[in-house]
């Protein structure tokens, strides 16, 4: 298994995911990242000239919906789920941009 | 002497699509209800809830593709956008990055009497975010998903433009175009079209591009072109001293005229793109863009020639008329009900213009109804009114879009065509003007123009200019 995977990727993958990660779970982090990239290496191995990407997985395209708009009001439901709320909002942390 | 500078602009335009439903799920799209009403699972990125496209979604695109002279891509994907921000409750936001539906296409923009070609690199479709609204007595932010899965096409231009100017036209271009097709109402102050302006500025003659700002925030055309003359002299001011312009993501703020650098969304600009594996593929065949092709409606240019041909309206104001579906709209519905369209289109191309102008409006904003434009030029050209009375109830149909037929009738506005009566009049004035009457026999024209005016007061304006002016002539 190569040493692909260095300590600041570890960290900056982590950050993106938003993630806190103890010690041992770095190093799991580290050991499963490493063997998917073998894994693609494999890939790697084989001549895939003109081979054309495989969009999905399903041979099936064009699924639709028809532009109908559903009446009912989804806020209880919704909102149902929010630790904290305000005037029919979720209420959360200031966030600017 | 100075350098001299270049500016070079590329806009990204997110329009909002007029469909009736979201682009992922049924939920209504109507603006202005009570926060999160229109959510579900699926808007609100509930786990396991799926997605289906909206097939209005994919038409409303390639129509506004092909009228932009773009290739449409035969076999397009959905790509997932990955960052955590509140307005964004299923963490990625899915969009077109590999295999958008338009690609290479351009629009033709004039300004001062130059035409120039705004090419576009591409442009895709994906889904709006929630609305923050910020709540300034407790420190937090409240979140509505009402606008969470709100279609929405981003049209990415080239670089072509060099000025604010040539960014106005090319939104008022795109703007036209795409109210023309019915696809978006296009409102800057109410967002469903919102600009980015991508700015730098190099030495006039050089070839290299200078470093790039993104800025956002622009919610009207005065904004984005004071937004454009502020970033322009901030980015020269920085070169002359020396100093680097650094490519940041910057917020207009209009009020102060002003823009400052936003907050960086930390590593945010990573944003891990890869297909959406939810959704499957678009296939677009050629009969199915014929069939898109053949539903387009006419488009401001051919309108434009029509208007020249068919009703003999002079190129500029069959321009101006065209240039506002809404007021297009309008100019076709009154000239059918009156069957005067040269009339109907000076009162649009004079009255109409001036008030708009006098009361800062757009010609989106114009509320009067077609019949009532047509009874009055009818009224006009029967002669039952002069000229100034209706301008006089042209204000009136402006403002409250009253029936001129009646609001002449109660206000007793109809011109006087007694003959008799009028020369009663004109005899006294006469008489009561020896020096003006005398004036005019002793060949002072302008004399005549006051006795016109005396008697116009005398009836109260309720007299044809015309008349009076052959019957002083007759009588003096």
């Amino acid at each position: 298994m190569a040493d692909k995977i260095s300590n600041e990727i570890i960290e900056y993958v982590g950050i993106l995911a938003k993630l806190e990660l103890s010690g041992e779970e770095k190093e799991n982090a580290r050991a499963d990242m490493e063997k998917m990239l073998d894994y693609i290496d494999t890939l790697n191995e084989l001549d895939t000239d003109g081979v054309e990407p495989m969009p999905h997985v399903f041979p099936v395209h064009n699924v639709f919906r028809e532009d109908a708009a559903s009446s009912t009001d989804g806020s209880g439901d919704t909102l149902a789920n929010a630790p904290l709320q305000k005037d029919n909002c979720f209420k959360v942390p200031k966030t600017i941009g | 002497m100075g350098k001299q500078y270049e500016t070079v602009i590329g806009l990204e335009v997110h329009v909002e699509l007029a469909t009736r439903t979201k682009i992922f799920c049924s939920c209504s799209t109507e603006f202005g209800k009570a926060p999160n009403t229109h959510t579900c699972p699926v808007c609100t990125g509930m786990p396991g809830a799926l997605p289906v496209l909206n097939k209005q979604v994919v038409e409303y695109a390639m129509a506004i593709g092909l009228a932009t002279n773009c290739e449409i891509t035969k076999v397009c994907k959905f790509d997932r956008k990955n960052y955590f921000y509140p307005d964004n409750p299923q963490n990625y936001q899915i969009s077109q990055l590999y295999h958008p539906i338009a690609r290479n296409g351009y629009v033709e923009i004039e300004t001062g009497g130059t035409k120039k070609k705004v090419r576009i690199h591409e442009m895709h479709m994906e889904e709006d975010a929630g609305k923050l609204i910020h709540d300034e007595w407790d420190d937090t932010s409240l979140v509505d998903y009402n606008r969470s899965g709100v279609p929405l096409v981003e049209i990415v231009s080239e670089p072509d433009m060099r000025s604010a100017d040539e960014v106005i036209a090319y939104l008022e271009k795109l703007r036209m175009i795409i109210q023309y097709l019915g696809a978006s109402d296009c409102k800057l102050q109410e967002g469903s079209m919102r600009a980015d302006v991508n700015l730098s500025v190099r030495e006039a003659g050089a070839e290299e591009f200078g470093t790039r700002t993104e800025m956002k925030n622009l919610n009207s055309f005065k904004a984005i072109a004071r937004a454009i003359e502020g970033e322009r002299e901030r980015q020269i001011e920085l070169l002359e001293e020396g100093k680097a312009v650094v490519q940041e993501t910057r917020r207009w703020d209009d009020n102060k005229e002003s823009s400052y650098a936003m907050r960086s969304k930390e590593d945010a600009q990573d944003y891990r793109y890869f297909p959406e594996p939810d959704l499957v593929p678009i296939v677009i065949s050629g009969e199915w863009i014929e069939q898109i092709r053949a539903r387009q409606p006419e488009l401001q240019t051919e309108k434009m020639e029509r208007y020249k041909k068919e009703f003999d309206i002079p190129e500029y104001d069959a321009k101006i008329i065209t240039s506002s579906k809404h007021m297009a709209d309008i100019f076709e519905a009154a000239s059918a009900v009156c069957g005067k369209p040269k009339k109907v289109s000076n009162w649009l191309m004079v009255e109409t213009l001036r008030l708009l102008k006098d009361r800062g409006m757009e010609p989106e904003e114009i509320s009067f109804s077609p019949e009532n434009l047509a009874k009055l030029v009818n009224l006009t050209e029967s002669r039952a009114i002069n000229s100034s009375v209706a301008k006089e109830v042209f204000e009136k149909i402006f403002a409250q879009d009253i029936d001129p037929e009646i609001y002449v009738e109660e206000h007793g506005l109809k011109t006087v065509n007694d003959e008799g009566a009028l020369e009663e009049v004109i005899r006294k004035v006469i008489a009561d003007n020896p020096k003006a009457a005398k004036d005019y026999h002793s060949g002072k024209e302008k004399a005549l123009g006051a006795l016109v005016g005396q008697t116009m007061k005398a009836m109260k304006g309720k007299a044809d200019p015309g008349l009076v002016n052959r019957k002083l002539r007759e009588m003096i």
